[in-house]
């Protein structure tokens, strides 16, 4: 019995592969290579795509029958031992990022704001567009989805649940509310997409950030003055988990005049922010990654690069800058266009 | 003794000296005397040994708590976040456990008692307060939009006055409406409660709250910024609530309302930050957006700015009791250095204790011909058409 | 002392001579775990003219003198041991030369490190000079004569070896140099000649007063990176330090071990500093570090921490203030640390005996280590913090350092700028005809015995 929801039969009747053969970072000789490597997966067996799986997610975008290929492999990474970083940065890691148990309970009111483990960025919740909200962070609501990057499946079913619990046992019920906004994909991903696949209740419903904001601009119309500049997207990894909410940004921008302007990696091509691959201590590869990004974003002349990832943002916000385009959180640029 | 729970915490590493880029000495008890005893550090373990009995009061040991003169370098440059902010209150509260237990060298006890007495150090009737007006057509405060609050050197000193006129005249001409009061007020205590005298520092603003509030005042432009300081930080708690601003943060936005010369003359301007209106109150921009917008000046910057500006040396009482002065080694003649070094041609200050500190060190260092202190509306008055 | 007294306002001005309680009681402790010892008085000259006249003085009426730079030693070396003068150095702070072309700079014996620094950062930002990572005000004098290390070490050595030459003034008065610009104006370095600068390195003060310093200066880069290597295991160490030095490329290695935050313990930490000028030297020089280490990276057994800039830009503070807030872990404005300086060898030893101690004594502490030169030595530190309001808590740090003192010397290590009882356990296992060589130096230099006696002392 898998723990994760996943139908061995449907990827023995797949005949594309999708999931393999979109793969922008691992080689396919043919469809037929991707299919042995991808039953080897399904049955347990040690195939190359484990030792060279970036983690990206995107092979959850690609999968047309959402047989979860990418939970998937990072089950068997760790079933196998084969871990993408040295384990003393991924045992600090998970010591770093582990509940701390100060969580105190705290009346909240709606829109409750889940910052999940970023202090840093709450002055990010201000102004009429978030107007009223409550805002919870902490490693105590940590959504722990980090550590598919580090095949540690077996954590995120061990903390994700007590998560769950915290945010319901010390904000949500008390203050009879059942609903919180998602500041970021990770988190979003975690309740509405990870946490079926894992077989996880979650009680509480989840609002992306791009659906808050959207809604909020109408309610604000009159306060927009469109500002007409071109933004590049970089498209967080988690937003594969939730490719349904990649249209919304669309409307946000349109909204607010900005135009997203088509990059070669965006939307299903969008390519890592280079973060992830120095944990995997695969420098020269973060360094490509940087630097395609980068050069994409000029060649199409940007003025802004949004994100809604923090760690994207620490990773490739200097960078960005130096390259004379100004980087920001998408609820930031949002907030331009609203005045405040 | 207030905030006694802190002095151990001190461990003596001196960041407390310099300025966060540690191009000199920033402390100017420590810069003036050079003992380890006189900086920040010195202090916290004097206090300490004091309270435990290892030492006794003494003539040099007052010496050494009244030359501070509360700049807060040290509340800035601390490399414990948990305490620092504390330091300068710390300070002012042995200040306070020696006035109580006597020990105050005679320079202090002049000053508090002509205050005490009179209402301000210079020991002149209150009734002469508003003479530095003379002919400017001033008028007295009846409901216009501002107070303007002059303290007790633009009011007394022949520099200060002068410096109150300038300031006053260009309010004027950016067509601020403002009146001024005619001698019933009194110090605005700021330096007073820095010593630790807070009985007197609580006369003194009740007695200028009382008058305030008779008179309907709402908006306060202040002359000095210790006035501002203590109006607008140390008043509301006694019950006097106003909007306080220093003249060139409301003059700061008011640039566009005065007719300046399209290129005006060629100064090298450099500005000194007095340390209330900077550290104290976190105000850096004003005086320099007045100066960066006159035609043909330039603005150049001292090693030690904004956060990291030089005390001239003034605060703490020490303009009239006089503790740092320490020859070459007194804090303002080290800051003229400083300026002159820039290549300026104006050392440009926005508090009359600052100009007359620097004006006398640039003297004594002959430096009038290269260096001139001015006030910063001296200078912009310099650049209005019909100058 | 009245006519001393009265003959130093002479050499100096009345303000810079104090006899008062204030200044006897402040300079009669550093911030360390030693006992305060009082002056009787405290001077501070400006020029080595003045230094000389003092020391003439001191002689004539036989009453010790004590140099003092920053006093951050922690060590407790400028304490006045048996009452005498304290000399503080710190109103002769010029910066008197920076040569470019053969890369040096000359101070006086009280310059202070954030002086300098900020004085070649405006003024020459092509060059820098190894910063320790004690507080700005410490002097360069002071740092050079108890063979500190720092930024640079990797590149350079001690920073004893980074000298170029002195001005000393002796304990009888004269005024003597070393290196170089004792027979050139140019102050290159020690060689060739006879080098009498290691009559005052290490000394503790015991055997003159330095009036003046040249120093290297390095080139300084435009591009500047960290990297952090991560392992759990001490054993593996010595194997990564030497793998990494080989490559040359570093300015700075050290090694950071601490149980606080929690999720810290147990891991042994490398920061590794280096620059290039240029982006792709840059890369270049990181790509030689990590596969020098690339057998850890494969067997998965350590690795280099992804860190975004903002996160390095703390770690890449120099000095960095993280050492000093160490201070406040016990609320208590205290630490004092064990530097041992030892052979790279031991370093599981070294970090299992620290752990063992500080466990045992119940003690807050932090370790570390500065590799110095091509993987030659390091100076492994164990700083133990303590509340100075708390006795017991004293108490129990200074045990722990003395503890910490036996266990590095019984592995070969020596610990640094030592303090006295420290000083007095180096004696007992040092060459016989070593010690004595000392003693009969210091009798030729200091006939009077009045150069910070009780140093370098038998029990």
């Amino acid at each position: 019995m898998e723990a994760i929801k996943f139908d061995p039969e449907i990827c023995n009747q797949c005949e594309t592969v999708d999931c393999l053969m979109k793969c922008q970072y691992i080689e396919f000789t043919d469809v037929a290579e991707a299919k042995t490597e991808k039953l080897k997966i399904n049955a347990g067996e040690h195939s190359r795509v484990l030792d060279e799986c970036l983690t990206c997610y995107a092979c959850q975008e690609y999968c047309p029958y959402d047989n979860n290929p990418f939970y998937l492999l990072v089950e068997r990474q760790e079933q196998l031992g084969l871990l993408p970083a040295p384990t003393p940065i991924v045992t600090e890691q998970l010591k770093m990022m582990g509940p701390k148990g100060k969580i105190q309970k705290e009346a909240v009111t709606p829109p409750v704001v889940n910052m999940c483990a970023f202090p840093m960025l709450t002055g990010s919740v201000r102004g009429k567009l978030f107007e009223g909200a409550s805002v919870i962070v902490g490693t105590d609501i940590f959504c722990n989805i980090m550590w598919l990057h580090f095949a540690k499946n077996s954590t995120i079913k061990e903390r994700v649940p007590k998560m769950i619990d915290n945010i319901m046992d010390y904000y949500l019920r008390d203050s009879g509310v059942d609903e919180m906004v998602c500041f970021h994909d990770e988190c979003y991903g975690t309740y509405t997409n990870l946490a079926p696949a894992f077989g996880i209740e979650v009680p509480f419903k989840s609002i992306h950030l791009f659906d808050y904001i959207n809604d909020r601009l109408d309610e604000l119309a009159d306060r927009i003055t469109p500002l007409n500049v071109k933004v590049a997207y970089q498209r967080p990894c988690s937003n594969r988990l939730i490719p349904e909410t990649d249209p919304v940004l669309d409307e946000i921008l349109e909204k607010i005049g900005a135009e997203r302007v088509p990059r070669t990696y965006d939307r299903e091509n969008a390519l890592c922010c280079g973060g992830v691959p120095r944990a995997h201590q695969r420098d020269d590869l973060a360094d490509e990654l940087v630097e395609k990004n980068i050069n994409d974003m000029l060649d199409v002349g940007a003025a802004y690069c949004i994100f809604n990832c923090p760690f994207c943002m620490a990773t490739l916000g200097q960078e960005v800058a130096e390259n004379g385009i100004m980087p920001i959180l998408i609820s930031d640029l949002v907030q331009m266009a609203l005045g405040e | 003794m207030k905030h006694e729970e802190i002095l151990h915490r001190c461990f003596r590493c001196g960041y407390c000296k310099l300025p966060s880029n540690y191009t000199d000495i920033n402390c100017p008890a420590y810069q003036a005397f050079r003992f380890e005893t006189y900086s920040p550090g010195g202090r916290m373990w004097l206090l300490r040994g004091w309270l435990n009995g290892e030492i006794t009061n003494s003539k040099r040991f007052a010496e050494i708590m009244f030359s501070c003169t509360a700049c807060g370098n040290c509340v800035e440059q601390c490399a414990f976040p948990k305490f620092r902010d504390l330091l300068l209150e710390v300070f002012t509260a042995g200040r306070e456990a020696f006035l109580d237990a006597g020990h105050v060298p005679g320079p202090v006890r002049d000053y508090l008692t002509k205050i005490q007495l009179h209402g301000n150090p210079y020991g002149k009737p209150g009734k002469k307060r508003p003479e530095w007006a003379a002919d400017l057509g001033v008028e007295p405060y009846a409901d216009q939009e501002y107070l303007f609050f002059v303290d007790d050197v633009g009011a007394y000193d022949t520099r200060g006055q002068e410096i109150a006129r300038s300031v006053a005249g260009i309010l004027q001409q950016a067509g601020i409406s403002f009146g001024m009061l005619s001698g019933e007020e009194v110090s605005d205590g700021n330096d007073v409660l820095a010593i630790g005298e807070t009985p007197l520092f609580e006369e003194l603003a009740r007695k200028n709250i009382e008058v305030f509030n008779q008179k309907g005042v709402k908006k306060i432009i202040t002359l000095s910024p210790h006035s501002l300081n203590a109006i607008k930080n140390h008043y509301p708690a006694l019950g006097g609530s106003y909007q306080a601003m220093h003249y060139t943060q409301l003059l700061a936005f008011s640039m566009g309302n005065m007719s300046l010369q399209e290129d005006g003359p060629n100064h090298r301007i450099t500005f000194h930050d007095p340390c209330y209106l900077g550290r104290h109150n976190w105000d850096y921009q004003s005086p320099r957006m007045l100066l960066k917008g006159l035609p043909g000046a330039s603005v150049v910057e001292m090693d030690r700015n904004q956060k990291n500006a030089f005390c001239c040396g003034g605060g703490g009482g020490n303009f009239f009791t006089d503790l740092v002065s320490a020859e070459e080694d007194s804090p303002s003649r080290v800051r003229v250095r400083e300026a002159a070094e820039t290549g300026a041609d104006y050392l440009a200050v926005a508090c009359p204790m600052c100009a007359v500190m620097l004006e006398d060190a640039a003297k004594v260092e002959g430096l009038e011909n290269r260096l001139q202190v001015k006030e910063v509306t001296e200078i912009v008055a310099e650049y209005m058409v019909g100058a | 002392m009245k006519e001393l007294i009265d003959r130093l306002k002479k050499i100096v001005g009345d303000r810079f001579v104090s006899e008062a309680p204030e200044e006897r009681y402040i300079y009669s402790m550093d911030m360390g775990t030693m006992p305060a010892s009082a002056p009787d008085l405290v001077v501070m000259p400006a020029s080595t003219e003045e230094v000389s006249k003092i020391m003439e003085a001191a002689n004539a009426h036989q009453v010790p003198v004590t140099p003092m730079g920053g006093g951050l030693v922690l060590s407790g070396l400028t304490r006045a041991l048996k009452g005498g003068m304290i000399l503080d150095m710190k109103r002769m702070n010029r910066i008197t030369e920076v040569n470019p072309k053969s890369r040096y700079a000359v101070v006086e014996g009280g310059t202070s490190q954030g002086m300098l620094q900020a004085y070649l950062k405006k003024n020459h930002p092509e060059l820098k000079h190894s910063v320790p990572d004690a507080p700005p005000i410490a002097t360069l004098a002071g740092n050079v004569c108890i063979h500190g290390s720092g930024h640079l070490s990797v590149l350079g050595g001690y920073h004893s070896d980074m000298l170029t030459g002195m001005e000393v003034v002796l304990p009888t008065g004269e005024v003597i140099r070393t290196g170089s610009c004792s027979v050139s104006s140019d102050w290159f370095g020690k060689a060739p000649l006879p080098d009498l600068s290691g009559l005052f390195m290490g000394w503790a003060g015991t055997t003159g007063v330095v009036t003046r310093l040249g120093i290297k200066l390095f080139p300084s880069y435009r591009y500047n990176d960290l990297l952090i290597f991560v392992c759990d295991d001490a054993e593996d160490m010595p194997d990564v330090i030497s793998r990494l030095t080989s490559t040359q490329v570093a300015e700075d290695m050290t090694p950071w071990m601490t149980p606080i935050p929690e999720w810290a313990r147990g891991f042994m930490h490398i920061n590794i500093a280096y620059g290039a000028h240029s982006k792709a030297e840059l890369t270049f020089k990181r790509n030689l570090l990590q596969m020098s280490v690339k057998a850890y990276k494969d067997k998965k057994t350590g690795g280099f921490l992804p860190m975004p800039p903002p996160q390095k830009n703390r770690y890449m503070k120099i000095p960095t203030p993280d050492l000093v807030r160490f201070a406040d872990v016990r609320k208590g404005g205290g630490f004092e640390y064990v530097g041992a300086i030892m052979a790279i060898e031991h370093f599981a030893e070294a970090y299992r005996a620290g752990v063992e101690i500080a466990e045992k004594n119940e003690v807050s502490y932090s370790m570390g280590a500065r590799i110095v030169g091509a993987g030659h030595s390091m100076m492994f530190f164990y700083a133990y913090a303590f509340n100075r309001a708390d006795q017991a808590d004293m108490a129990r740090a200074q045990k722990a350092l003395e503890e910490t003192n036996a266990a590095t010397l019984e592995m070969g290590g020596i610990p640094w700028k030592a303090e006295l009882p420290a000083q007095q356990q180096i004696i007992e296992k040092m060459a016989p005809d070593t010690f004595a060589l000392m003693n009969r130096i210091r009798e030729a230099l200091d006939p009077n015995h009045i150069m910070n006696p009780g140093n370098w002392e038998r029990a």
